[in-house]
């Protein structure tokens, strides 16, 4: 933690702090050095932590009106749009705050991937953040399935049938998820709960994902390990809070013209019509933020393989940083990941585009590719490239490439990126 | 500042090709000026009032609209009719209430706060007066359906003869817009089918236009009131932002680094 030990300058302060530590832990937060080199990359974290009080908040609210109930839930939900004070507002917040929440933390998770933040010594961070990730898909499923309109329930009615493809106990596991033998009002009530429960797990994993983040500190954009404090960090208060704040304004600045002037176009339009289990609609699609992993699970044939390509696909970020084995952390100073980075980045929206198309003829194709390459990268590309890649030199501290007067070139050149 | 214009307009981007991605399939329909869409977007008065007597006069025999009660038709953003219209239009319908003192259930003029009265009891009844299809309720109609409010509007004039080789069922019908472009309901608007109040001509096209407009209403009744707060929020937070980006230039100031 911090390195200096902090006592409180007024009586009181000290007595309380020698029970209760709560003084040294803000001063602790306040002074936390921060590598002075961070770009607006990394103002996700703060983004995040923003996203998640808004919709644990903005879900408390709702969840005072809303009723879980098969006959009532559609009702009430259109009852807190047109009858509760500023309803719609808070409702809309709530929406559009899941697909906000997912954009930040796709970009928190790329910006990772750049700098190898993962690596060593801070893969138990990266390991809670694929726990959060996983939990937010969990939270964001159950969700979508509350108002209980027709891509709710055919929805929750494909994504729980994922699990009768388990050998021998699938159908016995589906038939206990469903609290009965269709999705019906047992599995709205559980959804309901657990949709309720999962945000405040997910708090707790944030604080631990922070803490684990304050022990080594911050990875940076040249991704070499400083000394703290030293010339190369600023405290965190104001320099960062200030530069979060600003970043997370520009942030809210989208997150607002969606809730107010687009609060329907990332949702599915038949999600305005009332569930009905006689009537399929033509296309089951999942929202946009799951759809690289649909994709996937359609891709293969075999609907067993399918679901565990699904899962080995986020599971495998878990293991990620032994997959790697280069030592150096950041993109910036090894010229072939970066371009792999990139293929990959373009491989993932690739598939986030097949998952909303029908799975047939070209489409279903270019999934199959996309998802062998998405494996490829993390089984074969990444350990393999540690050994072979032939990395730029990279600099002894932050300052030294930032103040310049580095005699390499190559350095130079990688100023440039790192600002960029 | 540089990278952040940069990070900026690649989620601006993102957010673009993901919601054309979406509309990929779209149908050319047939466009007209909404008087809703925009940032200062509001409902034309005369439009919802007009589109209310459509709405009540052609539709109601089989749509639903559960989910508004007759109060809303007085409140602001909306029709704005007066009080005395909105009590008279509610004290026009019939709605079962009860059970009274004696265990029975009794017939009374609507109120305000009661919900629309619906044409059919239940989606059977509904379904077995329309050959088996079910008229959808109304009152979310526009945003669940694909098109949206273009959608309605192009469907209602979409009625067409079914072009040749193609065969209907009794009681189907061929429209360009409809999805498989087959349809249970007859095409429900005609040129002068009704007399307006405000003496505008009943054509067709201004019919469509009319009943869409106040399907937007009914679907969406706080619009007006969304556009106008999202307006002085966006204000609000381009003006907070700016003010945050000067401090922050300062601060940063005092260290040798780039923000």
């Amino acid at each position: 933690m911090s390195d200096h030990e902090y006592t409180p300058t007024s009586k009181v302060g000290k007595w309380f702090n020698d029970r209760l530590p709560l003084l040294t832990l803000a001063n602790h937060l306040t002074d936390y050095p921060t590598p002075k080199n961070l770009n607006y990359w990394w103002t996700f974290g703060g983004i995040l932590t923003f996203c998640l009080i808004t919709q644990i908040v903005t879900g408390l609210t709702l969840a005072m009106h809303y009723i879980a109930h098969a006959d009532m839930a559609f009702e009430s939900v259109e009852h807190i749009m047109r009858d509760v004070n500023y309803g719609w507002l808070i409702r809309y917040i709530h929406a559009n705050g899941a697909s906000m929440f997912f954009l930040a933390v796709y970009i928190h998770i790329f910006r990772s991937l750049f700098y190898g933040s993962y690596k060593s010594p801070r893969e138990i961070i990266w390991i809670i953040g694929i726990i959060i990730y996983l939990l937010m898909m969990a939270a964001a499923f159950m969700g979508y399935v509350l108002p209980w309109g027709q891509m709710s329930f055919w929805g929750a009615t494909v994504i729980t049938n994922l699990f009768s493809a388990i050998p021998l106990v699938g159908e016995g596991i589906v038939t206990w998820l469903w609290g009965g033998y269709s999705v019906d009002n047992p599995t709205l009530t559980r959804f309901f709960t657990l949709h309720y429960l999962i945000p405040f797990l997910i708090l707790g994993l944030v604080v631990l994902h922070i803490w684990a983040l304050h022990v080594p500190g911050n990875n940076n954009p040249v991704g070499i390990d400083i000394k703290k404090p030293s010339k190369d960090t600023v405290p965190f208060h104001p320099y960062i809070v200030i530069k979060d704040g600003f970043a997370l304004l520009m942030f809210m600045i989208v997150f607002a013209f969606f809730v107010f002037y687009s609060p329907n176009i990332l949702g599915h339009a038949d999600n305005y019509i009332e569930a009905n289990p006689m009537v399929t609609p033509a296309h089951i699609v999942p929202e946009w933020y799951l759809l690289p992993f649909y994709a996937i699970l359609r891709s293969v044939p075999d609907k067993l393989l399918g679901v565990v390509a699904m899962l080995s696909a986020i599971l495998i970020l878990a293991v990620l940083p032994w997959l790697d084995t280069s030592k150096i952390r950041s993109a910036v100073f090894r010229p072939l990941y970066k371009q792999f980075y990139w293929i990959l980045v373009a491989d993932v929206l690739i598939l986030g585009y097949m998952g909303a198309m029908p799975a047939e003829g070209l489409y279903l194709l270019i999934a199959r590719v996309a998802t062998a390459y998405y494996f490829l990268h993390f089984l074969v590309i990444l350990p393999v490239l540690g050994f072979k890649e032939k990395t730029l030199p990279i600099p002894l501290s932050i300052t030294e490439p930032v103040l310049g007067g580095s005699p390499n070139l190559a350095m130079a050149k990688n100023k440039e990126s790192i600002d960029k | 500042m540089k990278n952040f214009i940069k990070l900026f307009s690649i989620i601006v981007l993102f957010f673009f090709t993901f919601t054309q991605s979406q509309s990929a399939e779209k149908v050319d329909y047939l466009k007209t000026d909404w008087s809703f869409k925009g940032l200062f977007g509001k409902f034309d008065r005369g439009s919802l009032q007009r589109g209310y007597q459509v709405y009540t006069e052609v539709c109601a025999s089989c749509h639903s609209m559960k989910y508004l009660s007759y109060r809303n038709l007085g409140e602001k953003g909306g029709p704005e009719f007066s009080e005395a219209e909105v009590k008279a239009i509610a004290a026009s319908f019939e709605v079962i209430d009860g059970p009274n003192a004696d265990g029975e259930m009794f017939e009374r003029p609507a109120k305000l706060s009661d919900k629309f009265v619906m044409p059919y009891e239940n989606v059977k009844a509904a379904q077995a007066a329309n050959g088996g299809a079910y008229p959808p309720d109304m009152s979310v109609l526009v945003k669940a359906r694909g098109g949206g409010v273009d959608y309605i509007y192009s469907l209602l004039q979409g009625y067409e003869d079914a072009p040749a080789g193609m065969t209907l069922d009794e009681g189907v019908h061929y429209n360009k817009y409809m999805y498989g472009n087959k349809i249970r309901m007859s095409a429900p608007l005609s040129d002068d089918l009704i007399e307006y109040g405000d003496g505008t001509k009943a054509t067709v096209e201004q019919m469509s236009k009319d009943v869409t407009t106040f399907l937007m209403w009914a679907a969406e009744p706080h619009l007006e009131s969304r556009h106008q707060m999202g307006f002085k929020a966006i204000i609000y937070l381009i003006i907070l932002t700016i003010l945050v980006y000067f401090s922050m230039k300062k601060i940063w100031s005092r260290v040798e680094s780039e923000v």
